[in-house]
């Protein structure tokens, strides 16, 4: 087979998603947002509900992200991703809601409407990127920086005296009655993508059929606020992150 | 239909929302405004109308979640007190920025802190002069009645979707606790989602078929843009200026001293003003019901008319500024007011003004 018969479109056998517009992203080479992106497109188009999804940006690396999905979004202010998400699923019902957020966001400023609404057990998928630090603003620590990482405002290294620990968000909110599902998932390789697009499948499903509040933790690389190349990236995930937050799923409470 | 009942202010700021169709309501218990949060949840409109109701982790959360059904394009409010109220003024920046239709309710109390739970009128720069970051206004109620509360819910709302502005109902915390008579305006349906579609082609509500996506954002990273985007602004509130302001005036026709008083106390000082006529002294008052847009014309009119104005507020003068810019020197201006939760007496006004204006002593 020749190059241009294998560039066929009948030949085709993985394609950009048409939700994803052909926007430049501001994503740096490597980082972890640029996959979840697609797979969101995938499995909007996949589940056909392009004309009844409404998406909540937050503050952060991700603000943009309705920049690159060809759907309705809102930008919330940071960390009030879950609050807003609250209200448009209370007011729209029949509407599939999502928010989209990072550690910053989800897990230090906006902590009290992440475990509130997932504690009302709002009808609403939450898709958590967890890359340990404020990628936007430079590399700043976050609530998830592990024990000993270095980051700007923390140039030795987090230090548990002054800092505190790593906060186990996904841990922390199966324990609340109003989640459904919460899962820890990553993006670093093909089989990490495949069950990284069926959790957030699920999620989007669980919004829709009104089962809770579904989480879903995306571990994440942020090569440029870890100082190092997309590979030692990815290495560094699997030897550092995965140990203090294992991939899995948490907490499933819908029937399979 | 309308309805005649006995109610406190904030019982009928709800039944108006209710009767309104507003959509949803976001609140957080705070006194002395809880009843409005406390008589919507024993309503149930969920049961009757559709109305969504919800008690917020805080008023963080409420206002934000206003600002998201207001995306939405659904007729949405919040209510709270001062320190309450503080606390939503970033949210209020991005509804305002977003240009999004949206009501909010202040039941004043004094400050500043924790304050008192006791009425005032402390938030009147707050209030008028924007509150959160950014240039921007929000069209500013003030009822001195429990029919005005009623009222202007439904005059709120539909200044805020006429204008795509956030509207605010600031009412002192006599007004919200106190019960009079009050008419209930005729009840209207809610709104469609096939009415909100044709009405705000700008909400957010899922693509619905449109063929292109709606993105709520007040993010403009160009700042060339971002300039565009206030100049706009400003013309809103430009037209705003030009067609919205409200007052209500009494004796100012033969007046030779004006009193400016907004809320409850105006009708204090319109007491104080029946009796100062019976001694002989023509004191007029004009009551700013839109306090902003402020009524700059007309009390600069009265100003080039009269010897002296008094501003009387529940405050350490804060609409006096307005009032000294808009006479401009012509005529004297004076305050008096009472803070952290003290409410003046008629007489206290009477003598208040009787000191500062010595010739029109009896």
């Amino acid at each position: 087979m020749t190059p241009e018969e294998i560039m066929k479109p009948e030949n085709l056998v993985y394609a950009k998603p048409r939700l994803l517009n052909d926007n430049h992203m501001h994503y740096c080479p490597g980082c972890s947002h640029g996959v979840v992106h697609r797979l969101v497109a995938e499995i909007i188009e996949e589940l056909g509900i392009e004309d009844s999804t409404i998406g909540v940006a937050p503050v952060g690396c991700s603000v943009f992200a309705y920049n690159y999905i060809d759907i309705d979004w809102i930008e919330a202010a940071h960390g009030r991703a879950p609050a807003v998400a609250t209200a448009v699923k209370r007011l729209n019902p029949s509407r599939m809601v999502f928010t989209y957020q990072g550690d910053g966001d989800l897990a230090a400023i906006g902590t009290c409407e992440t475990i509130h609404a997932a504690n009302r057990g709002e009808n609403i998928a939450i898709i958590f990127i967890n890359n340990a630090i404020y990628g936007m603003t430079g590399g700043q620590m976050a609530p998830t920086t592990l024990e000993g990482m270095k980051t700007s405002t923390t140039p030795y290294g987090r230090r548990v005296d002054l800092n505190g620990y790593p906060l186990e968000m996904s841990k922390l909110l199966a324990q609340l009655d109003g989640t459904c599902l919460v899962t820890r998932q990553a993006v670093h390789t093909p089989a990490a993508v495949r069950k990284a697009k069926a959790a957030i499948k699920q999620a989007f499903i669980n919004s829709m059929e009104g089962r809770g509040t579904s989480v879903v933790e995306i571990v994440s690389t942020c090569n440029s606020g870890w100082k190092m190349t997309p590979a030692q990236s990815n290495k560094w995930m699997e030897e550092n992150m995965f140990a203090k937050y294992p991939l899995g799923e948490i907490k499933n409470t819908v029937k399979k | 239909m309308e309805e005649k009942r006995l109610l406190k202010g904030n019982e009928a700021i709800a039944l108006a929302a209710i009767r309104y169709g507003a959509d949803g309501y976001f609140g957080y218990p705070i006194t002395p405004q809880s009843e409005i949060l406390e008589t919507l949840e024993a309503e149930m409109p969920w049961e009757t109308t559709g109305m969504v109701v919800l008690q917020a982790e805080s008023e963080v959360a409420a206002i934000n979640m206003v600002y998201a059904g207001a995306a939405c394009g659904k007729a949405v409010f919040t209510s709270s007190s001062s320190p309450g109220v503080s606390l939503k003024q970033e949210g209020i920046s991005y509804i305002a920025a977003g240009e999004l239709p949206a009501l909010i309710v202040n039941v004043m109390r004094g400050g500043p802190g924790l304050g008192t739970i006791q009425p005032s009128q402390a938030d009147y720069f707050q209030a008028t002069k924007g509150g959160g970051h950014g240039d921007y206004h929000l069209i500013v109620l003030a009822p001195s009645s429990v029919q005005e509360m009623a009222d202007f819910v439904y005059l709120g709302f539909d200044l805020a979707f006429k204008y795509r502005t956030p509207a605010m109902i600031l009412a002192d915390g006599i007004v919200g606790q106190m019960m009079e008579k009050v008419v209930l305006p005729p009840a209207r349906a809610r709104r469609t989602d096939e009415e909100i579609a044709a009405q705000c082609p700008w909400a957010v509500t899922g693509k619905n078929g449109r063929g292109h996506s709606n993105v709520m954002t007040t993010l403009e990273l160009n700042s060339e843009l971002m300039e565009k985007h206030n100049e706009h602004y400003q013309q809103t509130y430009r037209l705003i200026e030009e067609n919205e302001v409200r007052y209500q005036e009494y004796y100012t026709e033969d007046a030779e001293y004006v009193i400016v008083a907004f809320g409850s106390v105006a009708r204090i000082c319109l007491k104080a003003i029946e009796e100062a006529r019976q001694q002989g002294v023509k004191v007029g008052l004009i009551r700013p019901i839109t306090l902003w847009p402020f009524p700059t014309k007309r009390i600069a009119q009265l100003g080039a008319q009269t010897k002296g104005m008094l501003c009387v507020e529940l405050n350490a003068g804060q609409m006096i500024e307005d009032v000294r810019l808009a006479v401009n020197g012509t005529v004297p201006v004076y305050h008096f007011g009472r803070m952290g939760g003290i409410v003046p007496t008629p007489q206290e006004v009477l003598d208040a003004f009787n000191e500062k204006f010595n010739e029109a002593k009896m």
